[in-house]
């Protein structure tokens, strides 16, 4: 491989050797000071670059292969129930919370540092090349370029440059700067570079993803998602986190700043395959926020999956849906109460599992209110199928709709202060005797199971629910605005080439006897990847040659190594 | 529309479906017949063609009598093979062979487009909606790239072990991955969809040739170690491109399928903050393409490092790779996570 230019790699041996080394007289101070500007120089070099970029790649490694607590906390906790051993230890070194984890951050921050400790110094030498232009001087003997030819013709030196000086201007986009100089012994030298975007996009490129980082930390450190489930003709206002069944705020959020907005959920809407095969999701929804908070003015929108409601910062996103089973309870002295409540799809037939929880039935109070809860905890089925007792669902619409229900009285253990699901009761109550079971049926709509008080639960209906999320992310633009730049810089900075191209113009010794000879030396250098610079070189070399003083009778002599 | 037009169009619709089976076997057919024509360009005795050697000095009509030296190694792709020149006189059985399997891989290739256009007629959609669709797009990218560098660069002798891994992967789609053609779940009813997938397919495919390269590259540098040391003359590896060609090939298809993956993941992004309500949430699929995309920018960079390049940089390009298998195979099928759409349940 030949050798390739060192500007435009990084290089440590380069850094190290435009520093002179530090006086001889030390003291500990210019010892300390030059331990830190080698630990800074080895930081902004490019193999710590490469070494810290490898160890991103590897420390986010686990995030792939491991569950993680931001992405599946029921998976990242059974992962540790199934690996006693070594699921703590795992936990403890942070290995299901990679994207927070300290090791991380510093990794990644290390990173970074490098980064903009390598790119402001170039990004000051570039500046400075694009103002001055190539140097006018030429290496001494061109033929031991990269790329190299010698071509005879007639004519003035001082022409032929300006000729060649004002082809090469020409040349359309990203066009070649020039410089001449007239060298001690009389040649006539054309200096030409250009590429010059190519480093521009690189830096481009490398300063868009320190963009990209500041907004995905500003995006993290101020954004929320809110997620909250409601049933077809019930709604739900968003003024603060309490509005929601699950808030995921981050750190600086600021609980009293959010936007306010109402939504009222009228129906959802699912269709099929018969293979059971979703094919479309809506949810008609009314929406108010602003000045219309309050009043009677709603707009009517269909959220689908794919298309978010978007409205002054905030995004309202169709994520999921479900059912909501409903019972009448019939209590023993006469009062009627209904109650509906999500249960948690469990199959994509939408086999669902949950629990109505009655924490205060009527007729009682005091501790006897407590020892006479209620729960109904089981299966519903939008289209029950019952094989060897169990109950589950063939089709995800409500063709036949059942629900398979245990009910039970006594204690829910709620007053505990440890929060429940609320798609199931607490166990340790039902093992420790405190809630009993009082009875177990299998319902269709408009059935009804009596205890032995007298109390009549009806299995009345079904209706949808919706999965609703909010997000906020105030730096999402930015991120945006990065990456744009990001994929410009780098197209920029992978397809345009810097190339180098010196011109040599003096008269011609060797063709003693012809007034005019010219020999014209041409030296060309590619200053990134050397591909295809070997026909473009060729059309520069005729540049020199399609100057009108050309004889054509002339025929050029063929020069350089090995010719 | 009438009953009989409904039947009708029902009909077109089974016949394309039909269709596109077909063609993709005889893409399948293609592929493997011109493997093997490869394996025996490749392993037969008079392997280096004589069409190959080209003029060792590119000319260039536009300079007239301009007489240009350009050094050796400098300009491959002009410079024709470094290989010496074998007896010119008439075409033997290993060139012939070579000559078939690129015509044979030619046809696989117009089979696979076929394949796919009728796949995406009897979807009614853009055909590439799940792994079998996906996996056949990126056969067809692979061997699109190949055609494209074989024509420009001369680099035939490779082609036993770029036809390997896209045989291998069409036959893992026709069986283990075939689904029928079918509608997809509302998640996926997004023109997301047809821009991000085609650019992770496209970029994908690229970058299997860029793998191979790198593993060439590897396994032709070694062996000229082995011959530095007196080893290993009549190897039937002497016949690979010279590492020179090889880094180039790596890194002429890395610098374009580079930028159009960074575009695919952005057009995830892009995706995710419309469909999940985030435009990055670390999903295992998110993650994994972000290791990849660090292993290639890693590739890029070390390819212009001293130190880290030759085969340290190829030894990145292939880690790449098989992250991009990885992130295909594994996060979709073994991985739980939002984008868990193999289509295989």
């Amino acid at each position: 491989m030949p050798p390739r230019d060192s500007i435009t790699a990084r290089n440590d041996e380069d850094l190290l050797q435009n520093h002179p080394s530090p006086g001889k007289s030390r003291g500990p101070l210019a010892v300390g000071v030059a331990m830190l500007r080698n630990l800074w120089r080895r930081l902004t070099s490019m193999r710590t670059a490469l070494v810290l970029l490898f160890l991103l790649a590897l420390a986010s490694l686990p995030g792939a292969l491991l569950p993680q607590w931001s992405t599946g906390r029921a998976k990242t906790a059974q992962y540790i129930l199934d690996h006693p051993t070594i699921g703590p230890w795992l936990n403890r070194l942070g290995l299901f919370n990679v994207f927070s984890a300290p090791w991380f951050a510093a990794v990644y921050l290390l990173l970074f540092i490098s980064l903009i400790g390598c790119l402001t110094p170039r990004s000051w030498e570039l500046l400075r090349q694009i103002r001055t232009g190539p140097p006018a001087t030429a290496p001494r003997n061109l033929s031991r370029l990269p790329h190299h030819a010698t071509v005879t013709i007639t004519g003035d030196a001082a022409e032929t440059a300006r000729h060649v000086r004002d082809r090469l201007r020409q040349s359309g986009v990203g066009g070649w700067r020039t410089a001449t100089r007239t060298e001690p012994d009389g040649a006539v030298v054309v200096a030409a570079e250009k590429g010059y975007l190519r480093d521009v996009g690189n830096l481009v490129f490398h300063f868009s993803l320190v963009g990209l980082l500041l907004s995905v930390a500003v995006g993290g450190m101020f954004g929320y998602e809110g997620t909250v489930l409601v049933t077809e003709g019930d709604g739900f206002c968003a003024s603060s986190p309490i509005a929601y069944d699950d808030f995921r705020p981050g750190p600086l959020v600021n609980a009293t700043t959010m936007t306010p907005f109402c939504v009222d959920v009228d129906a959802f809407h699912a269709a099929y395959t018969p293979q059971g095969q979703a094919t479309t999701f809506r949810a008609d929804i009314r929406f108010q926020d602003g000045a219309d908070l309050g009043t009677d003015t709603w707009q009517r929108r269909a959220l689908q999956v794919n298309d978010p409601l978007r409205f002054s910062g905030d995004r309202l996103y169709l994520l999921g849906h479900g059912y909501t089973p409903t019972f009448r309870i019939t209590y023993p002295d006469g009062q009627v109460r209904t109650y509906a409540q999500p249960f948690a799809p469990e199959d994509s037939m939408f086999t669902s599992q949950g629990a109505i929880k009655v924490t205060d039935p009527p007729g009682y109070s005091g501790d006897d209110l407590r020892q006479n809860q209620l729960a109904i905890v089981g299966i519903f089925a939008p289209t029950a199928v019952v094989t060897g007792g169990i109950m589950s669902s063939g089709f995800p619409s409500p063709l036949d709709p059942g629900v398979a229900v245990d009910v039970y009285r006594g204690d829910l253990g709620m007053g505990s202060g440890i929060p429940q699901s609320v798609f199931a009761i607490d166990t340790a109550q039902v093992a420790n005797g405190s809630l009993v079971k009082k009875a177990h049926a299998n319902l269709s709509p408009g059935q009804s199971i009596t205890l032995g008080d007298g109390t009549k639960i009806t299995f009345t209906g079904v209706k949808q629910f919706v999965s609703l999320q909010t997000s906020y992310d105030p730096a999402q633009d930015w991120a945006l605005i990065s990456v744009i730049l990001l994929i410009a810089g780098l197209m920029g900075s992978l397809l345009i080439k810097r190339r180098r191209v010196w011109y040599r113009i003096r008269s011609d010794s060797t063709a003693a006897g012809r007034a005019g000879a010219l020999a014209v030396e041409v030296g060309g250098l590619a200053r990134t990847d050397q591909a295809g610079y070997g026909r473009e070189f060729a059309s520069l070399v005729g540049l020199a040659c399609s100057h009108k003083t050309y004889a054509a009778g002339d025929s050029p002599a063929r020069a350089g190594k090995g010719a | 529309m009438t009953m009989a037009d409904v039947e009708s169009v029902a009909v077109v619709w089974q016949l394309a479906s039909r269709v596109s089976d077909l063609t993709f076997e005889g893409a399948l057919a293609g592929y493997v017949t011109a493997l093997a024509c490869h394996a025996v360009e490749f392993a037969s005795r008079r392997a280096v063609p004589s069409a190959e050697v080209s003029a060792a000095v590119p000319a260039n009509a536009a300079a007239g009598a301009v007489a240009l030296l350009t050094r050796q190694g400098e300009d491959p792709a002009d410079a024709g093979q470094d290989e010496a020149p074998g007896s010119a006189a008439r075409p033997g059985w290993g060139e012939r062979f070579g000559k078939a399997a690129v015509l044979v891989a030619g046809i696989g290739f117009t089979m696979n487009v076929l394949s796919l256009i009728t796949r995406g007629m009897a979807a009614h959609r853009a055909p590439w909606g799940n792994m079998y669709e996906i996996v056949s797009l990126m056969c067809a990218v692979a061997a699109g790239a190949w055609l494209v560098a074989v024509n420009r660069a001369k680099v035939r002798r490779i082609g036993l072990f770029v036809m390997f891994p896209i045989a291998v992967l069409s036959f893992v789609a026709g069986t283990v991955l075939y689904t029928p053609a079918g509608s997809l779940v509302p998640a996926l009813q997004s023109y997301w969809l047809v821009v991000h997938v085609l650019a992770v397919a496209i970029s994908s495919g690229m970058l299997m040739l860029c793998g191979v390269a790198s593993a060439m590259y590897i396994v032709r540098t070694r062996y000229d170690l082995r011959r530095g040391r007196g080893a290993g003359a009549r190897s039937l590896l002497a016949r690979l491109p010279s590492p020179d060609v090889l880094d180039r090939i790596a890194y002429r298809t890395a610098i374009v399928a580079f930028p159009l993956f960074t575009f695919a993941v952005v057009a995830g992004a892009l995706w995710a903050e419309a469909a999940w309500g985030r435009y990055w949430g670390w999903d295992p699929k998110e993650t994994t393409a972000l290791i990849t995309w660090i292993l290639y920018a890693g590739y890029l960079h070390a390819r212009a490092t001293s130190g880290w390049r030759g085969s340290r940089a190829a030894w990145i390009s292939i880690l790449g790779f098989a992250s991009i298998m990885f992130n295909l195979f594994v996060v979709n099928m073994v991985v739980s996570g939002l984008h868990s759409y193999a289509g295989l349940n």
